[in-house]
């Protein structure tokens, strides 16, 4: 029994989720549409969803002579990978550990996560400690730790996931049978805990591929250890130094020459999306599921 | 006694392999987050590189004088607290209105729709600032050469014209987050009882009334706890959207600068150490505040909720 309304709702729902679906969209295909139209037709007409004259000389360019975008991108990877296992390992140790109700202080330990959600210390303590002490600066390193646990929620999230849905025999059950705790843990513990592994994962592998920031603070000499982040910030930030200098416009073209030309900027923005669209569609259910599960207070 | 005492003992090597598994942890977040705290100090300090964090002199709060006899904290405060303020406001508004929606469409679209708004979500700030440079450079961006010169009007100089910052940033971060902050509550909407809504379906009530009867009172605690929590994080900004999406222009700075993206300059740009650290502890310190303040409301209204 649809009343009028309802089918009105209906229609005006569709409109506006269309329009929004499109909004979040059109950004996108601008910048896909960019990085294959004519590098001259794109100076002429502008960024426009129907380039007049179609090239793939962008994606050519890349493949032949973009060594540097190559290797960014190779970087990323192996940054991605290692850094999601890395701190997918961390992570669900800590939290298996603080889950067992018998452990002593446990407590203790918990708040010792917790205190980290609380008070931070910010960006400058933080870079005088890995800089002066560690001295990660311009090595693979500095893209790898400060990134490790983002948030210590993820752990106390997974430490209550383990603990309601484990049974407490199994915490228990590595004394009786001969197994050993890590044996507990890698073979009973982590495969229950799958859909929470799962989704901690995946948002440790997005914020790797995406993170930029700690390359931009600490990769000041290394530039070939950028990833494809850092590649795509240093060409937008030499555009900007050079529109903004005017004095140097005349030392441009020795710049500009250094300066992929406009479409191949978007072809590598655009492979820099790349993975994150292709595998999008198998994901996105989980990453829904996740942010439902613990988004709250994240 | 001694019974006691070997089980103790059978305990500790029953849960040495625990403690072993924890500890790369304990020792990532000791590195991470506890060894620089004592880093702090710097901001009642004047900073010299050759005798360490340290080893410089101790100049009481001289810092933070300085740092607030400036226009910069005014300017960094009010653009942290107005934009998050705004932020708020707009996003819950944009975000119960997608759910409401999404939670009515029959259609199995609406799936699609989910996942495309949501998307954005995704991208990396870099990846961004890149999106919105191709709407707004002014030599080839979409809106000077595709809308207003056929329109007959004159090209902005978007990255240098401040009036504009305020609403640019407010639809990126709308654009950017609008799928992810849907998801809590339309999760909630999907948990409500059918059987209100049949009721109310019997007696009468179209679609608007059910929504403002039933949906948004349901949805209140929900709105409020999220808007807590958001409350606790208003002394934080997202550095990439005011560092990044500006493309870091000078003439901007007024609208865009933060505590984030000053505490960054200050540190990484412009040599300033002590002030980006008093700026740093300044945020620490009321963010602290204001997460326990906020917790301890969430927890008199659902202690499920709370963080503590």
């Amino acid at each position: 029994m649809r009343t009028k309304q309802d089918k009105i709702f209906q229609i005006i729902g569709h409109i506006v989720m269309a329009v929004l679906s499109l909004g979040a969209i059109v950004p996108i295909v601008l910048l896909v549409m960019s990085s294959v139209t004519d590098n001259d037709a794109l100076i002429r007409d502008g960024y426009s969803f129907f380039p007049r004259e179609f090239s793939f000389y962008a994606y050519e360019y890349i493949f032949k002579t973009g060594n540097t975008v190559i290797s960014a991108y190779g970087v990323s990877i192996v940054l991605t990978i290692t850094g999601t296992l890395l701190s997918l390992a961390v992570t669900t140790m800590l939290a298996y550990a603080i889950a067992n109700r018998g452990l002593p202080g446990k407590g203790m330990l918990t708040f010792y996560v917790f205190f980290t959600m609380l008070f931070n210390g910010g960006l400058v303590p933080t870079y005088m400690n890995y800089t002066n002490v560690f001295g990660i600066k311009n090595t693979f390193l500095s893209l790898l730790i400060p990134g490790l646990v983002t948030n210590g929620f993820y752990i106390l999230l997974m430490k209550s996931y383990f603990a309601a849905s484990i049974p407490e025999e199994i915490l228990d059950a590595a004394s009786i049978d001969g197994a050993s705790q890590f044996q507990t843990f890698y073979r009973v513990a982590l495969p229950l805990a799958k859909p929470i592994v799962a989704t901690i994962g995946l948002f440790a592998g997005i914020a790797y591929w995406n993170d930029w920031q700690n390359g931009y603070i600490y990769l000041t000499k290394r530039t070939d250890l950028y990833s494809i982040q850092n590649l795509l910030n240093r060409m937008i930030q030499n555009i900007q130094y050079l529109s903004q200098n005017s004095a140097n416009i005349r030392n441009a073209d020795v710049g500009l020459a250094a300066i992929p030309s406009v479409s191949v900027r978007m072809a590598i923005a655009v492979v820099g999306i790349l993975p994150i669209v292709a595998i999008y569609p198998f994901l996105q259910g989980n990453f829904i599921k996740g942010i439902t599960l613990g988004g709250v207070k994240g | 006694m001694g019974r006691m005492r070997r089980k103790n003992k059978t305990n500790y090597k029953k849960f040495f392999p625990l403690y072993l598994m924890a500890l790369p942890g304990i020792v990532y977040l000791f590195i991470n987050n506890y060894m620089p705290l004592p880093g702090l100090v710097l901001a009642f300090k004047n900073y010299n590189a050759r005798k360490g964090i340290y080893g410089s002199d101790w100049i009481g709060l001289k810092n933070f004088k300085f740092l607030f006899a400036t226009n910069d904290a005014f300017i960094i405060t009010r653009n942290t607290l107005c934009y998050n303020l705004v932020f708020i406001i707009v996003n819950t508004a944009a975000a119960i209105a997608v759910a409401i929606i999404l939670s009515e469409l029959t259609h199995k679209i609406k799936k699609f729709y989910q996942s495309v708004i949501l998307l954005p979500y995704m991208l990396s700030m870099v990846i961004v600032s890149y999106l919105v440079f191709g709407f707004l450079s002014m030599e080839n961006g979409f809106v000077n050469h595709s809308i207003l010169e056929p329109l007959g009007l004159a090209p902005v100089a978007w990255y240098t014209e401040k009036k504009y910052w305020p609403f640019i940033l407010v639809l990126v971060n709308l654009w950017k987050t609008i799928g992810y902050n849907c998801i809590i509550y339309l999760a909630a909407i999907i948990s409500f009882d059918r059987g209100y809504y049949e009721a109310a379906a019997i007696d009468g009530a179209g679609k608007w009334k059910q929504i403002t009867q039933i949906t948004l009172p349901l949805l209140r605690p929900t709105i409020i706890m999220m808007t807590l929590l958001a409350i606790g994080k208003i002394f934080y900004s997202d550095f990439g959207l005011f560092y990044q999406v500006p493309q870091n222009s000078g003439a901007l700075f007024p609208v865009t600068n933060t505590i984030d993206t000053y505490v960054y300059r200050g540190l990484l740009e412009l040599g300033d150490i002590t002030l980006s650290a008093a700026a740093g502890l300044y945020q620490s310190v009321v963010g602290f505040v204001l997460v326990l303040a906020t917790n301890l409301m969430v927890r008199k209204i659902d202690p499920e909720s709370a963080l503590f």
